[in-house]
């Protein structure tokens, strides 16, 4: 069994893995909260509920429409983006002259009460969802096992975070996106309807979410809370990239899902807090983030 | 106050505007014929920029008559007031950071036919040609003046709202921004210019309105100008 710095390479490669599974996760939930604060001004504390529901969307296709992974896979954001457009249209949309704190917290308040639902009517115990047929399985890689489903993830990840930051950075649209998140007005002044524009980037982020939550059930089950932990850590890599930088949540992501693989590997006893290690270091040296301008 | 002439393509009358609790415009009124270039003077404070902001929908309320061609443009939003034809650069230019100049300038969507092809902008203003990708807020002050008039001659506005389009610019650039306006004119833009500086307005406007705490006070014939310099140095103050 070959070795690296004294640790066997099979262990190091898949804890490798994991974090970049993890780290995929992270990369999609923070572009979708670095997309809304861009356009809403608003931190999307319900990010975690929507993405549980996204997981719980797929189960009910599955187990109720007999639609499977794939078509969870298109539908689910379309279906939890429309709840996050009526979300928008009926609550965010009249907070946004106010202070950030007043969307913080109706959002925060929302996917307490989401969870709480959910919770009532599938208690805390997780509910199986299946890999996908064309998925199971793995290949052996010589120095490790690589399951197909784990590399899937990790590849139609990353290629949504750049398809989006594509378009936000490179594309027409996406010049909209970027003139209407420094002046709304002067943008609808053109004859853009910034307003609509601002409840589809909403359904947009959350779509995103929803979509993390269809890749996760076949890993993590579907459970009420999964999005709970998951956003805590979330919301220190957007701190850490920088509120509202498209690349830098999608670079930080990745990164420090790496990062608490690796500290697994060689000093287990952090690998829960690093991350907010890392934030902390971060918020004294840098406040506004890696990424973030300011 | 001068009668409501008929034909005119924006007449305002007794318009009112607030932000917020403070009452700003009270009871403004003039017009703006079909290929003119009109301005508005006053000083500091007499609420021009609030009179072309509420022309184009920008002001949280607002109330009288702003008839556009025909249509009263009160209660709709600024994104349908563009869509008639109504066009505003804005006083602090509104370059945006994060865009390229290219894209500042491609930026404000087509809203009919008949404006200028980027071929023809770049006539205009030859300099933004070599800064096309350039971040727009890396420009000098007198290109970003340029490329915020240049990015809505594209959209086919007929009507052109424009604030102090040379203030804090050398002199130099504000003779071209005088030649580029009486250019305009030729290919048949409507211009409503705000301006501070009356001796620049003379050289490019048919006529003056003089506004004074959110009222139009007076109207003076660009010819009837010379005559009337005292009385204009009152009103803004020089
Ligand atoms: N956003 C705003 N909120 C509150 N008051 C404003 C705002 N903008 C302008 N005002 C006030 O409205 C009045 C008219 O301002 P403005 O139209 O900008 O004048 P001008 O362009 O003629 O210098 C001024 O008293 C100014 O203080
Ligand atoms: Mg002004």
């Amino acid at each position: 069994m070959s070795e690296i710095f004294g640790i066997p390479t099979q262990a190091l490669f898949g804890q490798l893995l994991i974090g970049l599974i993890n780290g995929s996760f992270y990369a999609l939930l923070s572009l979708g909260l670095a997309v809304i604060f861009g356009m809403l001004n608003i931190i999307n504390f319900t990010h975690g509920a929507q993405y549980m529901m996204g997981a719980f969307c797929a189960y009910f296709l599955l187990n109720k429409l007999g639609l499977g992974y794939w078509w969870a896979l298109l539908l689910a954001p379309v279906i939890v983006g429309a709840t996050g457009i009526v979300i928008e249209r009926l609550m965010l949309a009249r907070l946004y002259q106010l202070d950030h704190l007043y969307g913080l917290l109706l959002t925060f308040g929302l996917a307490l009460v989401i969870q709480g639902l959910f919770r009532n009517e599938f208690g805390s115990s997780g509910l199986p969802y299946n890999i996908p047929k064309a998925l199971e399985g793995g290949r052996n890689l010589g120095f490790m096992f690589l399951p197909n489903y784990r590399a899937w993830v990790v590849v139609a990840s990353l290629v949504v975070c750049l398809a989006t930051w594509f378009v936000i950075e490179k594309t027409r649209l996406g010049a909209y996106l970027r003139a209407a998140t420094e002046n709304p007005a002067l943008v609808q002044a053109f004859g853009i309807n910034v307003p609509r524009m601002i409840t589809l980037t909403y359904g947009f982020g959350v779509g995103l979410a929803a979509l993390a939550g269809v890749m996760a059930a076949p890993i993590y089950q579907v459970n009420p809370l999964m999005g709970a932990d998951l956003i805590i850590v979330v919301f220190a890599v957007v701190v850490i990239g920088g509120m509202g930088s498209i690349m830098g949540s999608i670079v930080t992501g990745f990164a420090l899902g790496v990062i608490e693989g690796l500290t697994k590997v060689f000093y287990p006893e952090a690998s829960n807090t690093v991350i907010f290690i890392i934030m902390a270091i971060v918020l004294l040296v840098r406040p506004q983030g890696l990424f973030g301008q300011r | 106050m001068p009668e409501a002439a008929d034909g005119a393509l924006l007449a305002v009358r007794d318009l009112h505007a607030w932000y917020g609790e403070s009452h700003v415009l009270h009871g403004a009124g003039f017009e703006v014929r079909q290929g003119e270039v009109v301005t508005l003077l006053g000083r500091n404070g007499a609420g021009k920029t609030t009179t072309l902001k509420s022309i184009m929908g920008m002001v949280g309320r607002r109330a009288g008559e702003i008839r556009f061609d025909g249509r009263d443009l009160v209660g709709l939003p600024s994104n349908r007031i563009a869509r008639l034809g109504v066009a505003f650069c804005p006083e602090e230019r509104g370059i945006f950071a994060s865009l390229s100049v290219g894209e500042n300038l491609l930026l404000p969507p087509q809203v009919r036919e008949g404006g200028l092809g980027v071929a023809e902008i770049f006539e205009l203003f030859p300099n933004l040609r070599e800064r096309l990708s350039s971040q727009g807020t890396k420009l000098s002050g007198g290109e970003q003046q340029m490329l915020a008039i240049g990015r809505i001659l594209r959209t086919g506005a007929r009507l052109l709202l424009l604030d102090e389009p040379t203030e804090g610019l050398a002199p130099v650039i504000v003779q071209q921004i005088g030649a580029i306006i009486a250019k305009l004119k030729s290919r048949g833009f409507t211009i409503l210019l705000v301006e501070q500086n009356f001796r620049f307005a003379a050289t490019v406007a048919d006529r003056h309105y003089v506004m004074e705490h959110g009222r139009v006070v007076d109207m003076i014939a660009n010819d009837e100008l010379q005559a009337n310099v005292d009385k204009l140095h009152d009103y803004l103050g020089v």
